[in-house]
Formats: structure tokens, C-alpha cells, sequence
């Protein structure tokens, strides 16, 4: 209790330096808000183009109904597979028409074959899955043959996984910021306080007594960034859903997630600071 | 009270600070601690209060080998002793009482008891009426002052202080050699650095003179006075 006292009164203490740590804070995590933003919603518009990898197994004509509903079967109980369903010739008819709009009317006769889509499961869309997918579908004797657009899906998965290493460089790289700007403003407010750590030890308070109150206010100033920085993100989401680009928030959990990384930089950062204080001066 | 044996101390820098320094100082005495500037009194008396610890030989305080002790055991050996600078260090931002309640609250004094406390150390410096004044609204003798309440409201038993005439005129060193006097004699030990001659020439209590780090003189082994 005494510590939250004295917490809350180092702050009220030094108001301008308390506003200039937890807006340190809070622009810190913002800029690592804003390319978490990014990330999410790149994430997302990979995940939603991923969703579209296909592999089609054109089925021959006359091929009698029984063998092809047990290459659906077989083809669904694959580990990689979500889903498998029979396209009719009459229902490739009608998808085409409907994706090719003003060619519809070349298809006019029931030219396309009959097949069977099968679409993967999340973490099996890579090259090398969907190929060994569509050649096991390609062992059967009344396939005539399986496209899946290889070239592709080679492509997306190379942007994949560019777009993974980088934002884990650009990510490390703006905590590692992030964790530098703050823990030098933590630094300067233990600094500004260096008197009176001194003098608290000089009267014979322990060294955890002391450390005590500045974690307490680092957490607090962790926290009261953390949620600035949700709130300034927000803002900007907003701004660019409107003017811009619909785009993704934060679900709970990772909004969660930011103010616990606020809060815990703060504590982190203090304890550092005030550790070296007590180390310097012991 | 207070023991050193064979103390030596070495900083890395600068090389010894003291050299093979013992004496005892008992409950209740008066010292003077004197030598010229970078003699080695202020190392001494960092010594006593576990601001460093000694290289080689061993320093006892109250009961206290500071040299093993723990983080925990300097803090509790810190509560019996008070100490007070030159230079006051007190906070600027906080009144004379938010000063001495301070050495207070950072060592868990319910809250209730602080209070009167205060009060009562700030009444026996003479600055009862003074207690909402903020340092820089003081005079140094009455800045002297607040750190010697803020030193005493612990009930410490030894009282250190560096050079804590230093900044005053002679006015106000005499009113705080008299507090300390006051002080002392209400039981507390006192240990005194100074190189303020004519003050303690005009008093008959011990002294230490410290030169180069050494030990050259103590009136305690040739007799009281000088």
C-alpha cells in the first residue's frame, strides 16, 4: 500500500517528466502498433488468397458415379485435405459462366468435364504438399488430369514467406527500438531521483523497499502507454478503414497482449535502471 | 560501538585510502575525526555506515562485521546510525517535516507515528515553527538542522558527520556544534569529521587525526585534550 503511495506521489512529484516517460511509452508502442497493424492485415490478405489454392482433378467422361464418390471419399480423409466435393459437368458449366461473365456464351454445350475439388487445410497449402496432393490424386485410372496452378502457388508461398522474415526483422527491430527509447526515458526519471535513493538508503531502507515504489510506477506508466498506444492504433485503423482501405483490428487477446508489453517494458525497464542506481551507489 | 582493526582500504583509481587503521570509538563518546583534505576522514566514515567496505582488516558496528554483511543487515545497521553531510542533501521539493518523515516512511514507521515524531525531532533542532518551510526558504544552519532531525528521528545511536560546519558561518557552527553537543549528551555517540581547528581547540573531546590514510593521532592515548 505504502508503495502505491509512493508511487502515485513520485508522479505527481515530477508531472512533466511522469508524462514524458508514459508518452515515450505510449509513442514507442504505437509505432510497434502501427507495423503490427500491417503485419495483421498482410497476414490475413495472404491467409484469404491461400484459402483459394485448389488442386482439380478432371475426371474422365463415362466414368461410372460409384468411383468417382470413392475418390471423394478417399481424397477427404487425406490428413492435408479440408475439403473434397464432385463437380458435375453441368455445375462446371455454371461456374464458368458465372466467373467468365461476358464469355458465358462460348459455353454453351456441356464441353467441360466433371471434377473433384479438393482445397487443404491451413499449414498444408505450401508447393510442396499441394504437389504431392495432386499427384496421389493423379495415381487414380479415370483421372485425366490435375491442375492446381503450380506456378502459383509457388509465388504466393515465396511472399509468404518473405513476408514472414521480414516482419520478423522489422518487428524485432521496433521492440528493439521500442525497448531502447523506453528504457532510457525510465533511466532519466531514476536518474532525476538518484537524491533520493541515495537517501533512502542512507536511513536504512532496504534495497527492495526502495526498488518497490519505481516498479510500481513503471508498471503503471507501462500500462497507461500500453493503452494510449491501443487507442492511437485504433484511431489510425479507423482513419485508414475510412479513408483509405478496410482493413483488420487487433482481436482481444493481442490487444491484451500490447498493454501487458507495455506494462511489462515498464517494470522491466525499471528494475534495470534503479538496479544499476543501487549497484552505482551501493 | 564502533571498532576498526587493521583496516586498510584501496580504491582502484586512485590506489590506498587508509593504511592499517585501528580504533574504537565507545557508547556515548564524543569524536572528532580531523586531517587535511583527501586525508581519508570521509572514507572512515563510509566505512561506519557500509558506504564501502574495507580491503583487508575489519570493521565492526554495533555488533556488525560490515564487510560480510547483507543487503538486509546494512539496512537494519543503517537504522541505528545517522548521518549527516556538508552539503545537507536534503529534497528540495518536500518541506522541512516531508524531509525528516521521509527517513520515516522508506523505513515502515506506521503512519500515525510519523506525525508526532516530526514534530518532536523538529522541536529539539529548534525549527518547530519551521516545518513547512522548503529548503531553499532556510538558512544553511537551519538546512544543517533539518538533515540532523531527519538523522535523528530514527533514535539512532551513533550520529556521523562529514564536515557538517562546512557551509556555515560561524554563527551557525556554533549552533550546530551545540546541537550536536545536546545531541551527544542525551546519549548518542557522535563522530565528527572536521578540519575546523579552532573548534576543536575550544572543546576537550577526543580526536582523531588522520594524515595520508593513517592513523597519526588519537587524544584518547595521550590523555584528553590538546
Amino acid at each position: 500500500m505504502s508503495a502505491i503511495r509512493q508511487a502515485l506521489r513520485s508522479s505527481q512529484r515530477a508531472p512533466v517528466l511522469s508524462l514524458l516517460s508514459i508518452t515515450t511509452i505510449a509513442f514507442s508502442l504505437f509505432a510497434f502498433g502501427l507495423f503490427g497493424l500491417v503485419a495483421i492485415n498482410i497476414q490475413a490478405t495472404l491467409t484469404q488468397i491461400e484459402e483459394r489454392v485448389e488442386i482439380r482433378a478432371f475426371i474422365a467422361d463415362g466414368t461410372p458415379i460409384e468411383a468417382v464418390s470413392a475418390l471423394v471419399g478417399d481424397a477427404g480423409a487425406f490428413p492435408e485435405v479440408q475439403s473434397a466435393d464432385l463437380v458435375t459437368a453441368e455445375a462446371a458449366l455454371v461456374r464458368a459462366r458465372e466467373e467468365l461473365g461476358e464469355f458465358s456464351d462460348i459455353f454453351d454445350a456441356t464441353i467441360l468435364p466433371a471434377s473433384v475439388d479438393v482445397r487443404l487445410r491451413e499449414g498444408f497449402r505450401d508447393p510442396t504438399t499441394v504437389a504431392a496432393v495432386a499427384e496421389r490424386l493423379g495415381t487414380y485410372a479415370f483421372v485425366d488430369d490435375v491442375r492446381y496452378g503450380e506456378e502459383w502457388v509457388e509465388k504466393l508461398f515465396r511472399l509468404r514467406s518473405i513476408a514472414g522474415i521480414a516482419g520478423l526483422i522489422l518487428g524485432g527491430t521496433f521492440a528493439a527500438v521500442a525497448m531502447i527509447i523506453i528504457g532510457a526515458t525510465i533511466r532519466m526519471t531514476v536518474l532525476a531521483r538518484a537524491k533520493e535513493i541515495e537517501i533512502m538508503r542512507l536511513v536504512g531502507a532496504t534495497d527492495a523497499f526502495i526498488r518497490r515504489p519505481f516498479l510500481l510506477e513503471g508498471l503503471m506508466k507501462g500500462i497507461l502507454g500500453g493503452l494510449v498506444a491501443l487507442i492511437l492504433t485504433w484511431l489510425a485503423h479507423r482513419a485508414i478503414a475510412q479513408w483509405v482501405v478496410a482493413t483488420a483490428f487487433f482481436d482481444l487477446p493481442l490487444m491484451l497482449l500490447g498493454i501487458t508489453a507495455g506494462a511489462a517494458l515498464g517494470v522491466v525497464g525499471s528494475a534495470l535502471s534503479v538496479g544499476r542506481q543501487l549497484r552505482d551507489r551501493a | 560501538m564502533i571498532r576498526f582493526a587493521r583496516v586498510h582500504k584501496e580504491y582502484a583509481r586512485s590506489g590506498a585510502a587508509l593504511t592499517d587503521v585501528s580504533f574504537q570509538v565507545a557508547r556515548g563518546e564524543f569524536v572528532f575525526l580531523t586531517g587535511p583534505s583527501g586525508a581519508g576522514k570521509s572514507t572512515i566514515l563510509k566505512l561506519i555506515y557500509a558506504a564501502e567496505k574495507p580491503t583487508r582488516g575489519e570493521v565492526r558496528v554495533a555488533g556488525v562485521a560490515t564487510a560480510s554483511a547483507s543487503g538486509t543487515t546494512i539496512a537494519t545497521l543503517r537504522r541505528t546510525l545517522g548521518v549527516i553531510f556538508q552539503d545537507f542533501r536534503l529534497l528540495e521539493d518536500r518541506t522541512a517535516e516531508a524531509n525528516v518523515a521521509f527517513a520515516l516512511e522508506v523505513t515502515g514507521t506506521p503512519r500515525a507515528a510519523i506525525g508526532p515524531k516530526v514534530a518532536r525531532v523538529l522541536t529539539q533542532v529548534g525549527l518547530a515553527s519551521k516545518g513547512t518551510s522548503f529548503p531553499a526558504e532556510l538558512s544553511g544552519g537551519e538546512q544543517q538542522r533539518v538533515a540532523i532531525a531527519r538523522a535523528l528521528v530514527n533514535d539512532p545511536t551513533v550520529l556521523i558527520a562529514d564536515e557538517p560546519t562546512g557551509n556555515l558561518d560561524d554563527r551557525a557552527t556554533r549552533g550546530i556544534f551545540q546541537l550536536l553537543r545536546e545531541i551527544n549528551a542525551a546519549g548518542t555517540a557522535v563522530l565528527m569529521a572536521t578540519h575546523d581547528l579552532d573548534l576543536i581547540k575550544r572543546t576537550e573531546c577526543r580526536t582523531l587525526e588522520i594524515d595520508r590514510g593513517q592513523l597519526v593521532f588519537d587524544t584518547a592515548s595521550v590523555g584528553q585534550g590538546r
